[in-house]
């Protein structure tokens, strides 16, 4: 895997908000990254942490103040060429958190999944637009009954698959998925994950999926990637983060996650981290070597304590 | 043995609402019993009617709906003086000035949209007590601030002036429960109280519902998709499927004995860090449009276990132990032996095995 060119590579993306004259949010500290053609990367951290802004800065919806954002070989971190923009609308495509707020309630089924198609003319008869979007809902798990439905006809599940639908239609190298599972409930989250991977596993998409539920990120995920306050903190692949946390952040997150075993949990008190109190200062920390693909932010002392 | 108190009983309850389709027969016959001090916790999928009971108890159903059977018994024991009322009974003017925040309160699910974004988080906290008991504005400001410190905000005076969007999502709901419980309430009804929050304040928020219901005894009842969250808090578990209770039980009933195929697909679904399948488990199909009127058991057609008569008569609800009940013909004595899914006997085996080594482990610290 590791002889492969990265499809996407991140570089010190800085992130800044200018708020005011005097005050600038910071919102992504030099965060690097990789993600491979057909892997699933997934990133956490808490609401604030800036893993949305990464995602968002990765589209292009924000302009990125600081760093590299290179894309199958295109490097689009800068002002890019009409030919370059198009070329990343059709290869990147992004699933939104709100099922319900990211499909538009005036347009039919069929409409909103063929925006895409419409935009870049990728047809050249009506019935053949029909027939892409028929075979994207087959894929999805829904039937061509549900073109000519309406978005509020559909239950909060069903309404992923068609924002899922939408972002497979361009057969997209690289889909981002931000919080897509966080707003439903357990049984439907699972068959939405179940969908996600089966369509990984045929199409040889990359995702790039952005979540605060750890379980969830486990059983999708081939590299984690775990932010806070706009730092990467630690990165590896899944088996690494879980069997061996480094940083006392990650360990505080992997606590968190609530044990569906009464008897233990009843007991359990989640481990907490607090930044202020800790004496953890994140702009000295560098990136440490684990093992493996293993890093961690850390300094040098306080490497070798938490190594321990 | 101490007695237990009887806080809430519902009976029977049978809720529809009149929409444009048809009427939805949203909550068929859910039965109901809360202790003192005690938590339940009611688990079901989006859409199950666990939100429309809890809407009922609280005497705040939609306008469109019709309650066409049942009771919702109330007991307060306010003052000691022992106060039994029928909520459903009861006009909209008298459970404003007798239930509604004063006996029971309410905890929903966003604290966005449930906290008034024109008035500092004190003068919501303050507007409660000075309604219900009358008292003067200093002293409910005292008050305030002593439910902030409780809640854990720091810096209760600067915070008391401050507007809920100047706040983050775990203090809005800090602030959320620092209102729902101004007012000394003998029953908390949370709504999905974390699911739009993160885990890691989910943890917190959950931690200090239960701290509060320690010190002040009061009963709770959750609201929850998040088996997990059902872990961390219930004594007693109610699965409620299409309107209906499927089965009911102590928290160890639930998890470690279950008996409904429903329960066991919710189980299974679970995420679980411990094994490296590929797969998670799903239950199939969805679940029944409750325009139609339902035959046999509700189930029926996402299960795999399921028998003929579960086509044709719904089952009632089987006696497991004294605790433990579930509506499922799989129990009666005719039916034929089935076992749970060996994946989720599998895991179960493993949880109960886990409490064992914890359990031993502990011992050794000890000595």
């Amino acid at each position: 895997m590791e002889s492969k060119q990265p499809l996407l590579l991140i570089k010190d993306l800085k992130q800044y908000f200018k708020i005011s004259r005097k005050y600038t949010v910071k919102a992504v500290n030099g965060v690097s990254f990789e993600i491979y053609p057909g892997e699933t990367y997934g990133l956490v951290g808490e609401s604030g942490s800036g893993k949305s802004t990464i995602g968002r800065s990765i589209i292009r919806l924000y302009n990125p103040t600081d760093g590299k954002i290179n894309f199958d070989g295109v490097d689009i971190s800068r002002k890019m060429s009409q030919k370059e923009i198009k070329y990343l609308r059709v290869n990147m495509q992004m699933i939104f958190q709100d099922p319900m707020a990211c499909l538009n309630p005036r347009k039919k089924v069929l409409d909103i999944i063929a925006q895409g198609l419409d935009i870049h003319k990728l047809y050249k008869s009506k019935e053949e637009r029909e027939e892409k979007v028929y075979r994207i809902l087959e894929k999805v798990g829904l039937s061509k009954e549900h073109a000519t439905r309406y978005p509020h006809q559909f239950s909060g599940g069903q309404r992923q698959r068609i924002g899922i639908a939408r972002a497979l239609i361009m057969n997209p190298k690289l889909i981002i998925s931000d919080e897509a599972i966080s707003a439903l409930d357990v049984s439907i989250q699972a068959q939405v994950v179940n969908l996600m991977k089966d369509i990984q596993k045929e199409t040889e998409t990359a995702f790039l999926f952005i979540a605060h539920d750890l379980s969830m990120v486990k059983y999708i995920s081939d590299r984690i990637g775990v932010l806070h306050l706009g730092y990467l903190l630690e990165s590896g692949t899944t088996e690494e983060i879980f069997s061996n946390p480094i940083h006392p952040y990650t360990r505080s997150l992997l606590s968190a996650i609530p044990h569906p075993n009464p008897r233990v949990e009843k007991e359990r008190i989640a481990e907490t981290y607090d930044y202020d109190k800790s004496g953890i200062n994140y702009e000295k920390g560098i990136r440490k070597h684990v093992e493996g693909s293993h890093y961690v932010l850390a300094t040098m002392e306080e490497f070798e304590k938490w190594k321990k | 043995m101490i007695k237990r108190e009887k806080v809430l009983s519902v009976r029977d309850l049978s809720i529809s609402f009149k929409t444009s389709a048809g009427e939805v027969n949203a909550i068929r016959g859910v039965e109901l019993e809360l202790y003192k001090g005690e938590t339940i916790a009611i688990v079901g999928e989006s859409g199950s009617g666990k939100s429309v009971t809890m809407k009922a108890v609280m005497g705040i159903l939609n306008s469109n709906s019709k309650v066409n059977s049942g009771t919702i018994n109330f007991t307060s024991y306010k003052n000691n003086e022992k106060h039994e009322f029928d909520i459903l009974k009861l006009s909209k003017k008298e459970l404003r000035k007798t239930i509604n925040g004063k006996r029971i309160a309410m905890i929903f699910q966003d604290p966005m949209t449930s906290l008034n974004p024109t008035m500092t988080i004190g003068a919501q906290i303050m507007e409660g007590m000075i309604w219900h008991y009358k008292i003067s504005k200093k002293e409910a400001y005292e008050k305030a601030m002593e439910l902030l410190n409780l809640v854990g905000i720091n810096e209760a005076e600067k915070r008391m002036k401050n507007y809920p969007h100047q706040l983050s999502g775990g203090m809005r709901q800090r602030v959320v429960i620092a209102i729902a419980l101004a007012c000394n309430p003998e029953l908390l009804i949370c709504d999905e109280p974390t699911t739009a929050l993160d885990v890691t304040i989910q943890a917190k928020i959950l931690e200090l519902i239960k701290d509060i219901q320690k010190k002040f005894g009061i009963s709770v009842i959750y609201i929850t998709h998040d088996l997990g969250v059902v872990a961390k808090v219930a004594d007693y578990v109610a699965v409620i499927y299409a309107g209906k209770i499927v089965e009911k039980g102590t928290i160890n009933d639930i998890f470690y004995d279950p008996k409904h195929p429903y329960t066991w697909g919710l189980l299974s679904a679970m995420p679980d860090l411990d094994t490296n399948d590929d797969k998670l488990y799903t239950i199939p199909g969805s679940p029944p449009n409750l325009l139609n009127k339902i035959e046999g058991d509700a189930f029926a057609c996402r299960n795999i276990y399921a028998l003929n008569i579960d086509k044709r008569i719904e089952p009632p609800m089987f006696k497991v132990s004294n605790t433990h009940y579930a509506a499922t013909w799989l129990l009666h004595e005719n039916a034929p032996k089935i076992e749970m899914p060996i994946e989720l006997r599998n895991r179960i085996d493993r949880m109960l095995k886990e409490v064992d080594e914890d359990g031993k482990q502990t011992a050794l610290t000890i000595n």
